[in-house]
């Protein structure tokens, strides 16, 4: 699916440390994106060292937002303040606001469990947890929702329906979600974690432990998870941003450079580090 | 001579004073297990399983001994396991980052290395001496205090082997801590903690020292825990040192019988582990 660009550019400002927040106001084919997550001059610091300096972005419902950067550049860092995973780690805090709904997460007092419900998360390496295929799904229901062994069944169904993993496994629901193959284990990640019902779905290089075919059809999942959810990907590869994704943003050493359409980028960045970058001079 | 020569003849060297090493090493297990087979295998008879401690001079046994020794056994693991494992997964779970933990760390690991005997004159004196006499109960209490540190120290290792990864995703389902260790941690590292259980039991079949001031002994066959009970260790310990032949065979026919359950569980210990890990 390719997105109409506005053949005037809009003269947004370049962002900057503790710039302004860049507001795309161009509307794509499927009308204006509802604004899901306003990100609002974010700091994160690992003990002393400040691996992002003040960013400012917003991230839209129904779309796919890419991170692009270098390695370190902060892609993944930003990416696990959204759950706030970062949490389990003494040594580690951010300042900044980041607004979902227009409710600050990072505010005190925030149910860390509750958020995550509702921001699912899949991790570079496939996850599986030691437990049965259907256990690995019905795991994180169990949690938040009492539902009879009928409802429970459905609903295990349906999210492993979603990441077409189900006609792969449906005859060995008892079996560990271990035995399974690296791609499938991805997508059984993936089902687990559309199985709560997040309102935004996390990608942390989730395609890059996997082959290309498995590849396809984890993009592929990403393109219909999109109809429902927020989804956010960190990935290395400039190709599949380019191709799952409808926004991408580019960082660099801890910093936003450039936020815009995904076509908008890849064809004509207005910044010279983002060119560089995409086009494989550095990084 | 050539560098390449040099080092060429240094590792001839090295590689042979290892192996000598390991040769002497060797030797001397096979020595001691050798002599112990000689020794023991002409003293297991059906006697020595259904009879009990005989006085000098007569027919008997170390049935009565066997039964305090799996009964005490089982009383110091139920009792010790439990601690250990929770003591464990304080450590590498919730206790990361504070101040606490490491004093812990530190603790039982003096623990791990602490002298048994010590560990039996504490029993005695906490529990014994008030008591007003030796029990089956102070030498299982005793017992229990060495399966502590064993128990800790490898559940704590088996819970950081697990992956962060694991964690974080159960983390990131929105998953409570408490049950992110009961439901995911603890099934991930289930068989290496069975491990460290196991080779806790291994440690205290074989203890003398903690059960010399606590359950001591008993010539006769017990059930009763409030009073002495015979076990293995002491019984080895009381009737090879004594002058009677026959007392000298028993204590061999024991010293066979308690080397072999260690090695099986050594042995189950290790399948456990290796299982484990290739189930990763």
């Amino acid at each position: 699916m390719t997105i109409e660009v506005n053949p005037v550019q809009t003269p947004t400002r370049p962002p900057t440390v503790s710039g302004p927040l860049v507001t795309l106001n161009r509307t794509s084919e499927r009308g204006v994106p509802r604004t899901k997550v306003v990100i609002k001059d974010l700091r994160f610091y690992y003990r002393n060292f400040e691996a992002l300096k003040g960013i400012n972005l917003e991230l839209y419902d129904r779309r796919v937002t890419a991170f692009i950067g270098p390695s370190g550049c902060g892609k993944s860092t930003l990416l696990r303040i959204l759950n706030r995973i970062y949490d389990l780690y003494p040594g580690q805090r951010s300042t900044g606001q980041v607004l979902i709904d227009g409710h600050d997460i990072l505010a005190p007092g925030q149910d860390l469990n509750l958020l995550r419900a509702r921001v699912g998360m899949v991790f570079q390496k496939p996850t599986p947890f030691p437990m049965s295929i259907y256990d690995n799904i019905a795991f994180g229901i169990r949690l938040y929702e009492q539902l009879s062994a009928q409802d429970l069944d459905a609903r295990v169904e349906q999210a492993l329906r979603r990441a077409a993993l189900w006609d792969e496994v449906k005859d060995k629901l008892k079996q560990s979600g271990l035995s399974l193959s690296g791609g499938q284990q991805q997508r059984l990640c993936i089902a687990r974690a559309t199985a709560v019902k997040p309102e935004i779905l996390l990608l942390d290089e989730p395609c890059s432990a996997l082959d290309p075919l498995s590849t396809q059809r984890v993009e592929e999942l990403i393109a219909e998870l999109k109809s429902d959810y927020c989804i956010v990907i960190v990935t290395h590869n400039m190709q599949q941003a380019a191709r799952s994704s409808d926004y991408t943003a580019f960082m660099y050493l801890g910093s936003l450079v450039e936020f815009d359409e995904t076509e908008a980028i890849f064809t004509h960045p207005r910044e010279r580090q983002t060119e560089d970058y995409i086009t494989g001079r550095f990084g | 001579m050539t560098r390449y020569n040099r080092r060429r003849a240094t590792n001839f060297m090295v590689l042979t004073l290892s192996l000598a090493a390991t040769g002497l090493a060797l030797l001397v297990l096979f020595l001691i297990l050798g002599t112990l087979l000689a020794n023991g295998i002409p003293a297991l008879t059906p006697d020595t399983f259904t009879q009990t401690t005989p006085p000098p001079g007569s027919r008997g046994g170390v049935a009565n001994a066997i039964y305090g020794s799996v009964v005490m056994t089982f009383v110091a693991t139920l009792v010790g396991t439990p601690v250990g494992i929770l003591c464990g997964t304080y450590l590498a779970e919730f206790g990361r980052g504070t101040a606490l933990a490491p004093a812990v760390r530190f603790v039982n690991d003096i623990l791990l290395s602490a002298p048994s005997i010590v560990i039996g004159l504490f029993v005695y004196e906490v529990i014994v001496v008030p008591m007003g006499h030796f029990s089956a109960w102070a030498g299982s209490i005793a017992l229990a205090i060495l399966v502590v540190p064993v128990v800790v120290r490898t559940t704590e290792d088996m819970l950081n082997l697990v992956p962060t990864g694991l964690r974080e995703a159960a983390f990131a389902l929105g998953t409570p801590e408490w049950k992110v260790v009961v439901m995911v941690t603890y099934r991930a590292a289930i068989q290496g903690m069975m491990t460290g259980v196991m080779l806790a039991v291994a440690r205290i079949a074989g203890e003398t020292a903690p059960l010399l001031f606590t359950a001591l002994n008993n010539q006769f066959a017990s059930t009763n825990m409030n009073g002495p009970m015979a076990n293995l260790p002491v019984v080895i310990f009381q009737f090879a040192m004594s002058p009677y032949a026959d007392w000298q065979r028993l204590a061999w026919g024991g010293a066979l019988l308690i080397t072999f359950t260690i090695l099986i569980l050594n042995i189950f210990a290790r399948m456990l582990a290796s299982w484990s890990g290739a189930a990763k």
